[in-house]
């Protein structure tokens, strides 16, 4: 029993990851169609801001409130390159799909490159707070509590996202966008500017689940955006695209399925049953569960 | 119709420059700067076919993306087929090469038309993600060394007592140079012929608009499934050939990284175009080797510390490269000339009548 209940809280903390990856991602490809292979990169300069933070800036550190402001850290650094990219790279290219992918593909190849030259091709230690490595006794199972802050983190996010989309002029903005953006820019608003916007969300988002990844795994290195980037993927196409709620729930099917599996059958099956869910999903409901319908 | 030297040229070039390739080895001459030996080093040509390889295999994924439109980014997985299903049955199970090579091309094949027939159930970049996805199982699969077949991280050196002589030893790395010339031609020659054959035409029409294919009665999932077929068991027979030259399998040639190259080199090169995606094949592995060398060189150590880091990338440099063409050059280098023909016509003024 205390078994099933650690590979459970383990299994959403890993879920809790992907949904941070691929609710951006989603809006993002909801919205603007872009499909964005430099969403990896977003969680690596999270990290690695977050990392530079903790040792460098002062009144950041290791522990406590310093560890907070180093995380705030990341997160607007990662805010800040997304809206970036998006303003400097993607706006050109408006409405060419392909050639927005193409840019999103160099960006992360020489992104990931430029990691690599500033900090060095091996894994970097992780500062994570201390109490993140103590366990909880949860109904029977002793728990590390980082895997409880993913999940926690991970809840909020959902409930922020879905609130913003909900009660908000943007939000609205967005949700119609994502279900027809012609009618949107007919109706004389400026879809452009929520571009930015859900690029800058995803962004903040990808960079939190960098931090929060950092202090899970214990160490950053400059590809480990893009591992996590795949099945992210996966998430999205599995919860259908511009969906957050259906990221969700594909985010915690997904890491249940894998944890479950790796542990019970040989390592690594659990990875592969994710893409075999994948193929049957998208003959089951080729648009994904929640379809390219309601965001909120 | 006349025959002019010049229509001769225009004609027979690719024959010409086949014929200048093949004889290339016999030459000893030294260019500086390109090649740190002369032309006929085993060092030179080793990085010559191997430019000639991917040449071939991004000519190859063109099929797919320049000429049927599918962006596929699961590639890697057909190429990391041949590449693995050769060695195994070579080193583990000591078959002979042309039957390996044989069974490991069908087992490609097979494969991508199974998962081909799956993923073209969806459309547009939910394709290009499933693709992706599967490609990853590849990836994965070769990571985790399913009963020690693949060697995992380490890889899988090729045994190689059960190869004919003439393709073993560095002396005989000629031989390899002219086996990866023969696949680019191949590749070249088949997608020549396919592109001339109705279902060519089809393909053409399916990348430039698939709803009027399917007016016009004919199924386009069929079309595409063969267009993924074809271009994957081309990537598998690539595999082969990169086998013998690397002597080995490793792990990167089933990453996604390996497709994302692929894809860099035909937008460089020009999708779509007869010898763009061969450009840009031969000229981003030659320039990968490249900079590799001049990054561990003194060269970029003397710049300034900020230039330094990211120039000794070569996938850094490369990647902006990309980017760039992105922007500025949307035909890639096949384009470029008729850009340039364009721009002078537009400086020089129209002669008067």
């Amino acid at each position: 029993m205390s078994t099933i209940v650690l590979m459970t809280v383990t299994g959403l903390g890993l879920a809790a990851l992907y949904f941070l990856v691929a609710s951006g991602l989603s809006l993002v490809f909801g919205l603007a169609d872009v499909l964005n292979f430099a969403h990896g990169l977003f969680l690596s300069v999270g990290a690695y801001a977050t990392w530079w933070a903790a040792g460098n800036l002062p009144g950041a550190g290791p522990d406590g409130w310093g560890f907070v402001l180093a995380v705030a850290f990341g997160v607007v650094a990662g805010t800040v390159v997304a809206a970036l990219v998006e303003l400097v790279m993607i706006r050109p290219l408006y409405s060419r799909t392909i050639e927005q992918v193409l840019v999103t593909v160099g960006l992360s190849l020489a992104g990931v490159a430029a990691l690599q030259a500033g900090f060095g091709a091996d894994p970097r230690p992780f500062p994570r707070p201390s109490w993140t490595q103590d366990v909880v006794t949860l109904a029977g199972a002793r728990v590390p509590l980082d895997r409880l802050l993913l999940i926690v983190a991970a809840v909020v996010v959902l409930g922020l996202l879905l609130a913003f989309l909900r009660w908000t002029r943007y939000g609205l903005i967005i949700r119609a966008g994502v279900e027809n953006r012609e009618m949107v820019t007919a109706l004389g608003i400026d879809v452009r500017k929520a571009f930015t916007l859900v690029f800058a969300i995803g962004g903040a988002a990808a960079a939190l689940a960098g931090a929060l990844s950092g202090v899970y795994f214990g160490s950053v290195s400059p590809t480990s955006g893009a591992s996590l980037l795949i099945f992210a993927f996966i998430v999205v196409v599995i919860g259908g695209m511009g969906s957050v709620s259906g990221s969700a729930v594909a985010a915690v099917a997904v890491g249940l399925l894998q944890q479950f599996v790796n542990y019970y059958g040989t390592s690594g099956a659990g990875d592969i049953c994710v893409v075999a869910l994948l193929a049957v999903v998208l003959l089951w409901r080729p648009a994904g569960l929640a379809g390219k319908a309601a965001t909120a | 119709m006349t025959t002019t030297p010049s229509a001769l040229f225009k004609r027979y070039w690719p024959v010409a420059a086949f014929v200048l390739l093949a004889v290339l080895p016999y030459s000893g001459i030294t260019i500086p700067g390109l090649f740190d030996g002369p032309i006929n080093s085993p060092g030179a040509l080793q990085v010559l076919a191997l430019c000639l390889v991917f040449g071939g295999l991004a000519a190859g994924y063109d099929l797919l993306f320049g000429r049927t439109g599918l962006l596929s980014f699961g590639h890697a997985l057909y190429f990391a087929l041949g590449v693995y299903g050769t060695d195994i049955l070579i080193t583990k199970y000591g078959y002979p090469l042309p039957l390996a090579a044989l069974l490991a091309v069908l087992f490609a094949t097979t494969v991508a038309t199974a998962l081909g027939a799956v993923a073209l159930r969806v459309h547009g970049i939910a394709f290009s993600m499933v693709t992706l996805a599967f490609g990853q199982v590849g990836a994965i699969l070769v990571a985790r060394d399913p009963g020690g077949l693949t060697g995992g991280e380490e890889g899988l050196s090729l045994d190689a007592s059960g190869l004919p002589d003439a393709l073993v030893g560095v002396v005989n790395t000629v031989n390899l140079y002219w086996l990866a010339l023969a696949y680019l031609t191949l590749v070249v020659v088949v997608l020549h012929r396919v592109a001339q054959s109705p279902t060519g035409r089809v393909f053409a029409g399916l990348r430039d608009d698939e709803r009027r294919i399917g007016v016009l009665g004919l199924d386009p999932y069929r079309f595409k499934l063969v267009s993924f077929t074809l271009s994957s068991s081309l990537a598998a027979l690539g595999g082969v050939v990169y086998l013998l030259l690397a002597a080995g399998a490793s792990p990167h040639v089933a990453s996604s990284d390996l497709t994302l190259t692929l894809l860099v080199m035909v937008v460089l090169g020009g999708p779509g175009t007869r010898f763009g995606p061969v450009l840009g094949g031969v000229l981003f592995t030659y320039l990968d080797h490249r900079l590799t060398d001049l990054g561990s060189s003194g060269a970029v150590d003397s710049l300034p510390g900020v230039l330094a880091g990211p120039l000794s990338q070569p996938l850094f440099v490369l990647g902006t490269i990309f980017i760039l063409a992105v922007y500025f050059f949307p035909g890639g280098l096949a384009g470029l000339g008729t850009r340039l023909t364009a721009l002078r016509r537009s400086v020089t003024p129209a002669p008067r009548p």
